[in-house]
């Protein structure tokens, strides 16, 4: 058993301390340690992005990152893009817009298109099936996936507008 | 007030938030020990020294069990008794479940499982379909034949004939949430059981002759799961059964997930089939006659095989009547996973079969392989009268009249619809001057081929094995006017859950947000059936609305003496219930008065589906309650020198009859085409010659991801009620829009038909490789 690490990682805007294995993996710390469980553990070899959250600014996939690489950054996680009586507009689009059917990659999928719209506030549907690829779905054949994010980006833009 | 409604999937807020909670996400009490199988690493032999004690050493680990240490039954199979938990001294395939470590953490446990020192004698495994015919290994005393007519007479006198064979392979559910139970022991002899299953009922019977105690003193409970798609009928049964032995062996909660590279060893998968073919036609590609004989990889165990056989072995006519037919099915045992249910149980490989048929005799003639399958198309039901009553009795060859048209296993054809739908599909999809712009772009000669492909989906609904087709809920009304519905259905993203409260909130004419629809539960609604063959809504739907129906008759009765009407005048709706005078009073007001009078606001609800029998062995009977049709076109670009290819513009007309939830339904027909079309293409299972699964991770198989979709998928529902009284007139919509897939997989035989004169006889999936071999034989110059 290796030397534990001290390791602060700030997640969903509460700071978080405590000693852990550098090897321990982030999708752990978050669903066992932290008790945050809205990304999913669904390939653990990074292809099906279920587990997808925000570190510093960028789309990581948790499962293959380890805790003590994460020490000391921002992480937001779909629990932090808003909560069910604060929908962000991605969250809302993928409910309204059917973005999902089992719901099991969803977390991944809408943390992942916040980064997307971040990238390219208007991107075309091409950019979109690219900008995703590296999230699967098994259940809606991505249709109202792209849909939601298209809405999504069309809503955030329109809000930005209205706000200039 | 009507049913139909696109709303958002019942759990829609909490799936965009993170907050909707799946098995491995139930927090559990601190003292949780976590589970994992050690592996068996040969395919076939016998245990001949296990020495377990560097697992029993390792790190975090509390207890190893092995067959010998289970105090009561050992199987978790499905069907026949002949799936042991844990080894009892043969291995059947590599993947095998040897022992069983209990541990601190889940990790803890993996790494333990590694440890076992297994020694073996080892067999020669049987892998592959030639293996199992060489070797005589089957299920069942022999081949199953259904026939029709003299299918050998009517192809030899048959103007032309063709004959082939083509591999189908199987295909891995990857279900995103892996396997996973959670097993919670309880006072005097109890376990609850959480477990990602379509199938409660057979956990809770599994796990009580695993514990030794009657079904009385299990529960289980799904709330979700992760998607299902037949991989959560019977695979679920070794974790939740391990979870609740160890869990008695410890008295702590026990947890069990599978990792995904363990989940794609371990579990079954579709079965691949091998099918040969015989067929004779006119010159018009009118069949004359079809032989079939279709080989099933089964696996090591029966699991389900037999009803997957039989399901493929019913859907050999797809869309098309057949004078003569004769299908003959091999249900083969090898040493690997042991095949399970997969959406559309056996039909889609028996449909391939016969669209492949069909694709070759247009092929032979030089015709429009749509316009070939549409002369054999069954007669439109509008044919023999659309609005006319089913006849009660056996169908009779009246003078005058038309003879009914049966499917080789001699049920009547009445409910057909595809002539309109392709028609329609036609038209909408421009396929005619697609098909012409095509075969331009193609006779340039260039190295990008185009192919473009329209194929018909007809499948049967209704359990084959009949007894299953039944579905109990449980509705209570409580004082405040909300609502809280049971079934035996569980929700697996099929949207089957918000369906069934659209049923209950219309029953009671109450919005949807009065009614809650809560986590299927062994203690509320018993002997259920598995959530699968597309019955969930259909069933589950019926019996809920059987059981407000009830508490709606008590609510009328009792406005009827309080108020002195008739009591079948009492109408529900918009949260408010009329009497037939005229005046009204609020549900809740209802609902109260009814309380106060002592009268239950609380009820059961049942449901078994009328008019189906079936003799499997016979292959005879009505096995289906109605045919749910769909109609898919699918053209693809192929780049000849790679063998690579994309799919450019999808188009689909699909029967959901009067759709429930026209919203849900679609993105059902959506999800189904693109798992349908990665069975057929991309998705390629491996098995080296030891019997190791070498595609165990999404690293080496390779489901479509949002870049492989169609570039333009156009979806519409055919607007249609049901011919028969199904809940709202609504069809199921589970299984058959995977078959529209097949449309993917013509599309680019199509494009490799372009080069050359030789049929492409493509084999499934249609990878690169096995496109650049096609191309290489239609040119002659093969690999």
């Amino acid at each position: 058993m290796s030397k534990k690490m001290h390791i602060k990682l700030n997640v969903n805007g509460k700071a978080e301390e405590f000693l852990a294995e550098p090897r321990e993996l982030l999708i752990y710390t978050l669903r066992e340690r932290l008790n945050i469980t809205g990304p999913h553990i669904g390939c653990e070899t990074s292809h099906c992005g279920a587990c997808t959250v925000t570190i510093n600014g960028k789309s990581v996939k948790a499962c293959t990152m380890f805790v003590a690489q994460a020490d000391g950054a921002e992480i937001t996680t779909i629990e932090g893009i808003g909560g069910p009586d604060d929908l962000h507009p991605l969250q809302t689009a993928f409910k309204e817009l059917h973005g999902l059917q089992c719901g099991y990659c969803t977390p991944g999928m809408i943390t992942r298109a916040t980064k997307l719209l971040e990238e390219n506030p208007n991107p075309t549907e091409e950019d979109i099936r690219f900008g995703m690829a590296g999230n699967l779905c098994r259940c809606t054949g991505y249709q109202n996936i792209v849909k939601s994010i298209q809405a999504a980006a069309a809503e955030m833009n329109a809000a930005k507008e209205a706000a200039e | 007030m009507s049913v139909p409604k696109p709303l958002p999937h019942d759990a829609a807020r909490m799936h965009v938030t993170g907050a909707a909670r799946y098995v491995d996400d139930i927090p559990a009490p601190a003292d949780t020990l976590h589970l994992a199988f050690g592996l068996s690493t040969i395919a076939a032999g016998r245990i001949t020294d296990m020495d377990l004690s560097k697992v029993r050493a390792a790190p975090g680990v509390v207890a190893v069990l092995t067959a010998d240490d289970l105090p009561f039954d050992n199987d978790v199979s499905p069907s026949v008794h002949d799936e042991p938990l844990l080894s009892d001294g043969a291995v059947h395939y590599l993947g095998q479940a040897m022992f069983l470590v209990i541990a601190r953490s889940h990790l803890a446990a993996r790494r333990a499982a590694r440890h076992g020192d297994v020694s073996y004698a080892e067999e020669t495994p049987i892998l592959t379909v030639d293996d199992a015919l060489a070797a005589g290994s089957h299920f069942e005393d022999g081949p199953r034949i259904y026939e029709k007519g003299d299918a050998d007479a009517a192809i030899a006198a048959a103007p032309h004939r063709i004959e082939g064979v083509i591999e189908i392979g199987g295909q891995e559910h990857f279900y995103l949430e892996g396997q996973a139970a959670l097993a919670l022991p309880q006072e005097d002899s109890e376990m609850v059981v959480h477990s990602s299953t379509q199938h409660p009922s057979e956990i809770q019977h599994k796990v009580a002759d695993a514990l030794g105690v009657p079904m009385h003193a299990v529960r289980v409970e799904c709330r979700r799961m992760g998607g299902g798609f037949g991989g959560k009928e019977s695979q679920g049964n070794a974790l939740a059964v391990a979870c609740a032995v160890a869990a008695r062996a410890t008295g702590r909660p026990c947890r069990m997930r599978y990792d995904r590279d363990d989940d794609m060893v371990i579990t079954g998968k579709r079965h691949d089939f091998r099918i040969t073919y015989e067929a004779g036609f006119d010159g018009d590609g009118r069949l004359a006659g079809v032989s079939f004989v279709q080989y099933a990889r089964c696996g090591w165990a029966r699991d389900l095989s037999t009803p997957v056989a039989d399901r493929a072995m019913l859907h050999a006519d797809n869309a098309y009547l057949l004078p003569a037919a004769r299908i003959e099915s091999h249900r083969l045992r090898t040493n690997t996973q042991s095949a399970t249910a997969f959406r559309g149980f056996g039909g889609p490989q028996g449909m391939v079969g016969i669209e492949r048929v069909i694709d070759e005799v247009a092929h032979t003639l030089g015709l429009d392989p749509a316009e070939v399958r549409r002369r054999n198309y069954y007669a439109a039901c509008s044919e023999r009268g659309l609005s006319a009553p089913r006849p009660s009795g056996p169908p009779e060859d009246i003078s005058g009249q038309k003879k009914p048209q049966t499917t080789p296993y001699g049920q009547v054809v009445d409910d057909f619809i595809l002539h309109e739908m392709t028609e329609a599909l036609s038209r909408s999809a421009d396929y005619d001057a697609r098909r012409r712009a095509a075969a331009q772009w193609n006779a340039r000669g260039g190295v990008i081929r185009k192919g473009l492909a329209m194929t018909p989906v007809k499948f049967g609904i209704s359990f084959t094995l009949t007894h299953l087709n039944q579905a109990g809920a449980l509705v209570h009304v409580y004082r405040d006017g909300s609502v809280r519905i049971n079934h035996g259905g569980t929700e697996m993203g099929q949207g089957l859950y918000q369906k069934v409260a659209q049923v209950a909130a219309t029953r009671f004419g109450l919005d949807i947000e009065a009614v809650k629809i809560t986590a299927t539960d062994t203690a509320k609604v018993p002997n259920t059936s598995a959530t699968a063959a597309s019955s969930g809504s259909d069933l589950n739907g019926m019996a809920v609305k059987a059981a407000c129906d009830t508490i709606r008759a008590r609510m009328a009765q009792h406005l009827a003496d309080t108020h002195g009407c008739a009591a079948e005048g009492v109408e529900f709706s918009g949260g408010r219930v009329q009497l037939p005078d005229g005046r009204s009073m609020g549900f809740v007001e209802v609902v109260e008065s009814a309380y106060l009078a002592r009268i239950s606001l609380s009820s059961t609800g049942y449901y078994a589906t009328p008019d189906i029998s079936w003799d499997r062995i016979k292959g005879e009977g009505r096995p289906f309650y109605y045919f749910a049709y769909g109609v898919a076109a699918t053209e693809v670009a192929l780049d000849t020198l790679s063998g690579e290819y994309r799919i450019l513009r999808t188009d689909i007309v699909h029967d959901a009859g009067a759709s429930l939830n026209p919203a849900i339904d679609i993105g059902q027909i959506e999800g189904g085409y693109v798992q349908g079309a990665g069975w057929l293409t991309s998705e390629e299972l491996v098995w080296d010659g030891r019997g190791a699964l070498r595609t165990h991770a999404p690293s080496t198989y390779k489901i479509p991801a949002v870049s492989d979709a169609p570039d333009v998928f156009n979806v519409t529902l055919w607007d249609g009620a049901n011919r028969e009284a199904t809940i709202y007139r609504s069809k199921a919509v589970g299984e058959p829009p995977l078959m529209l897939g097949i449309s993917a997989l013509m599309a680019v035989s199509d494009a490799v038909a372009s080069c050359g004169e030789v049929y492409p006889a493509l084999d499934a999936p249609a990878t690169p490789e096995r496109v650049l071999m096609a191309i290489g034989r239609v040119r002659g110059d093969g690999v």
